[in-house]
Parts: structure tokens; sequence; C-alpha cells
């Protein structure tokens, strides 16, 4: 495959959706009014990152929020889901509340949030936190069910007591798995803090484009969900950099198999 | 007291194992019927026997990764409860931890022990050294060759100095010039004095489907029946001289004659065994 005509298509496809806008939302007042125009659009996104430079306490309350929810869920994910991976009684006993809990559009909770935790940055955490909690649980209790039984007698052979194996069998074991998801998570965590700024909050990025909604401003609605797109894209560009740091243990396939 | 200079270092007696299918609880299979097998301290014993016979469960039992459902196991005269602490087991699939590099799966054992971190890695690197992979040490297991893996296994197994090596058809995963290497490097280590200065060496079972194997390797050859309800029935004391070659060991006139002995009583289980797996398949 030609990657220089791949790019080459790629740009050109790019700057066909520009011009078509461009010229269908100059030719109709319409279009304009539902679409906005590229032009308003870049102006902007110019003025919040330069002339007005006010984008930037936003951003970081965004970005505060989808690393902490990142962060908390990771972590509860991973001790609930070890615990209930080794323990099959409490597994079994919680199997259909967290059934249950998993199938609820969570997404609904942002309300019951707001109460709770006011209209600051925790209520959007803790609704992210819901949505990547499931993933990370998930991938950790299928993680360690699938440790090799041969690995796990090994290590018992050579003098593992229960906690050495969690730390070295168990644990590395549901990491991989929880790093294969890590793209999933991140994401997932992202989409919670903007869902829950958009549904009410004094700042973000969310309350960005909730406000401009209010006022018809089609054009900031526009440059914010171009910003929501390129940040997205640049947290994913950073998960692929530290897994790809973490997990040298791993062949790439064409390598080896997967243990 | 029971004097333990004198006891086997592992001691089945009468071992029988019987699993329960999960999905018909009612359904039975017998793996291993009143097995009784011993080893002397610093003895090198096989077992072979027809494929799908029980041999794994026999050594399993020996570990004490299971529990028989009746008979006795001892180590060095005292009866096993729990994991087998005096022996180190070697699988016959993968049983690197894929996540450590091949140093830190070598060590991995001294670490539960907790060996000083220095003193560990010193050890570590110089039975690295010893199974032919320095320079390898930084390397994950799927960097290496199948062959390499089994030496790293091999040097987590020994580096504990266990009294008892239990060996699971080891290297029959690999092609015939690297296992006769494997074998000799392992008849090397297993001669060689042992670091806590125990008089009597180490004691190992070893299992595999291979006669040539067997008979280069050991001092007794245990042929098992087919299963299921597995016990050994025959015995054959191998006398060929040591230090053995196991490449040109093959060619002598002793070793071809035990081969046609053992062959014998092996061949007639290993029919039965093929023709019941034919069944079961049908």
């Amino acid at each position: 495959m030609n990657r220089t005509l791949m790019r080459v298509w790629q740009v050109g496809l790019l700057l066909v959706i520009l011009l078509v806008w461009y010229f269908a939302s100059n030719a109709s007042d319409n279009v304009a009014f539902f679409f906005g125009k590229p032009v308003e659009v870049a102006q902007k996104l110019w003025r919040w990152f330069v002339t007005d430079a006010d984008i930037y306490k936003h951003l970081g309350v965004t970005l505060v929020e989808t690393l902490l929810a990142f962060a908390i869920g990771t972590l509860v994910g991973l001790g609930v889901g070890l615990w209930l991976a080794l323990s099959p009684f409490a597994s079994a006993v919680l199997d259909p509340y967290l059934k249950a809990a998993n199938a609820m559009p969570r997404v609904i909770l942002a309300p019951i949030f707001a109460m709770w935790f006011g209209l600051g940055i925790w209520s959007k955490v803790a609704l992210a936190v819901t949505l990547v909690f499931f993933i990370v649980f998930f991938n950790v209790y299928q993680g360690v069910r699938e440790v090799s039984p041969v690995v796990l007698a090994n290590a018992r052979m050579l003098g593992a007591n229960a906690r050495q194996l969690m730390r070295h069998v168990y644990v590395p074991s549901a990491m991989s798995w929880v790093f294969s998801s890590l793209h999933t998570s991140v994401g997932l965590a992202f989409v919670g803090a903007v869902v829950g700024e958009y549904l009410g909050s004094a700042n973000g990025v969310g309350y960005l484009i909730l406000q401009a909604e209010g006022s018809f401003d089609i054009n900031t609605v526009f440059a914010g969900i171009v910003l929501l797109t390129v940040f997205a894209l640049v947290l994913d560009g950073l998960v692929g950099l530290a897994e790809r740091h973490l997990m040298k243990w791993q062949p790439s396939s064409g390598q080896t198999e997967k243990l | 007291m029971v004097n333990t200079s004198m006891a086997p270092a592992l001691d089945l007696q009468a071992i029988t194992c019987v699993f329960t299918s999960r999905e018909a609880p009612g359904q039975r299979y017998t793996a291993v019927q009143e097995a009784t097998l011993s080893v002397a301290p610093g003895e090198f014993v096989s077992v072979v026997g027809p494929t799908g016979c029980g041999k794994s469960t026999l050594l399993n039992v020996g570990a004490g990764l299971l529990a028989p459902s009746s008979g006795q196991v001892s180590v060095f005269g005292e009866p096993l409860t729990g994991l087998n602490r005096r022996a180190g087991y070697m699988f016959q699939t993968e049983s690197l931890m894929p996540w450590k590099t091949a140093l830190d799966n070598v060590i991995a054992g001294l670490v539960f022990r907790g060996t000083p971190a220095a003193e560990a890695d010193r050890l570590g690197r110089a039975w690295m050294a010893r199974v032919g992979l320095a320079g390898f040490e930084d390397r994950y297991p799927h960097q290496l060759s199948g062959g390499m893996r089994k030496r790293v296994a091999m040097a987590q197994t020994l580096i504990l100095d266990p009294d008892i090596i239990l060996m699971d058809e080891p290297f029959s995963a690999l092609d015939i010039q690297t296992r006769q290497l494997m074998e000799n490097e392992l008849l090397e280590l297993w001669a060689a004095p042992s670091a806590s200065g125990a008089s009597h060496g180490r004691a190992v079972l070893f299992i595999t489907h291979d006669l040539d194997e067997a008979i280069a390797l050991s001092d007794r050859v245990v042929v098992l029946s087919a299963g299921p309800a597995t016990r050994p029935i025959g015995e054959f004391v191998i006398d060929l001289p040591r230090p053995r070659n196991v490449a040109e060991i093959r060619d002598q006139a002793r070793f071809v004659e035990l081969h046609a002995q053992i062959w014998a009583v092996l061949r007639d289980e290993v029919l039965k065994g093929y023709d019941q797996q034919k069944r079961r398949a049908a």
C-alpha cells in the first residue's frame, strides 16, 4: 500500500468536506444556522486559544475530571475484580446485582450525582467512574479467571504464598487485560466527564457547549465538538504510548502465541 | 522417630485417583488404581506408559498438587500434607510467567523464599550461564525459543536445589537435537553435588512416553498399564554405566537388549491404550 498516496487522499477528503461546508453555509442562511460556518468555527477556536485564552480553564477542568475518574474507576475495578474472581461465593452472591448495574443506562445517574455531590467536578467524576469501573472490573475478572493453571501450579511449587501469588501472578495477568481495555476505559472516562458537564455544571468544555447551544451559537458548539475530538485523539495516543511501554512482555501479533 | 536417611525420597503407596465428571456427577473415571511407586534418594526413575494413561496424575499426587482418593504419600519418611516442599516440578507445557524476564523467572522461587535481592540476582545469573543462556537475562519468555524456555524452566526449578525433581515430559515439545542436548545437561546437573551438601544427591521422577529417553537417563524404568485404572506393571533396572551420553548410548548392545525387554511389556499396553482412544473417539 502506498502510504503517501493514502495520506494525500485523507487530507484531500478533509479539504473536500471543509469546502462543501464552506460554500453551502455561504450560499444558504439555513445551512449556516444549522451547521455553522467553518471560518467562524476556526475564529472561535483561535479566540479560545490565543486572543481571549479562556479555554484553558475549562479544558483543565475536563481533563482533571477525566483523569480522576479513570484513576478511581481503575483502582476500584481492579480491587473488586480481584476480590470477586478469587472468592467464588461472593461472586455468585453479587452476580445479579452486577449484571443489573451494568445493564442500567448509567448516564441517567447524572442528576442523582449532581444532587449528592453538587455541580462541581465530583458529580462528573462519579458519573465517569460508573462507566470506567465496569470495563475494568469485567476485564480483571476475566484476566484472573484465565490465568494459566500451569503457571499458577508452577508458582505454587516454587513456594509462592497467597500474597505472593496475588502480586506475582494474579495482578500481572489481570493488568494485561486492564491495559488491553485502556483505550475503551480512558475514552469512557472522557465521555462521562463531558456528559456530566453537559447535564449541569459551571465549568468545563461540556458546559461551554451547553451555554452556546442555549443561545443558538452553533459556531461555538461546533468549535467545542472539534476541540473534544482532537482532545480525545490526543488522550488515545498517550494511552497507546503507555501501553507499548508497560506491555513489552507481551508478544505483538506475528511474534509468538500469547500464553 | 523415622530414620529419614533410609526412607525413600518419595514413596507412593496404593494410590488411587477417581475423578468425577462435572457435567455428569454419576460418571466416574478411575485414572490411577492401587499404584505403588517409590524413588530412593539420589535415584533417577522414569515412568513410561501409553498416552493418556494417568502418568501426570501420578506426578501431581507426588507434588501434592492433587490429593489422591486413597493411598499414602510419604516424603523422606514423613507423610505428605499439602504441597511437597522438598520437590521441584518441571511441567510439560509452558509454565514460565510471561510478564517476567528470563532472569526474574529463574529467581522467582528465591524471591518467594525471601532470599536477599543481590544474592538472588547473583545466583540467577550463575544459573542462566549454567544452562547456556548468559546474555538472555532480560528477554521475556515470548522472545525465547521453545528450547530456551525449557532451559529457563529447568534453571528455575533447579536453582532451589530440590531433593526431589519431578519432571512431566519436560522435553516432549522439543526437536530431537535440542532434546538430546537438554537430556545431557539434565544428567550433568543431576550428577553435580547439591549446594546444600546433602550426601544422597537428588531423586528424580521422570515421566515420558519415549522409551529411548527413559532408558538413556534412568537407573530404573517403571512401565504403567494403559488407562483407565493405571498401575505399574513392570520394573526394569537400567545397569548401563554412568556418566552417559544420551546421543551415543543408544548404539550399545545392552541398551538394545533392555529396549527389547521393556518394549515387549509396553507394546501391548500401547496397543490397548490406542484401541481405547479410538473407541472413545468413535
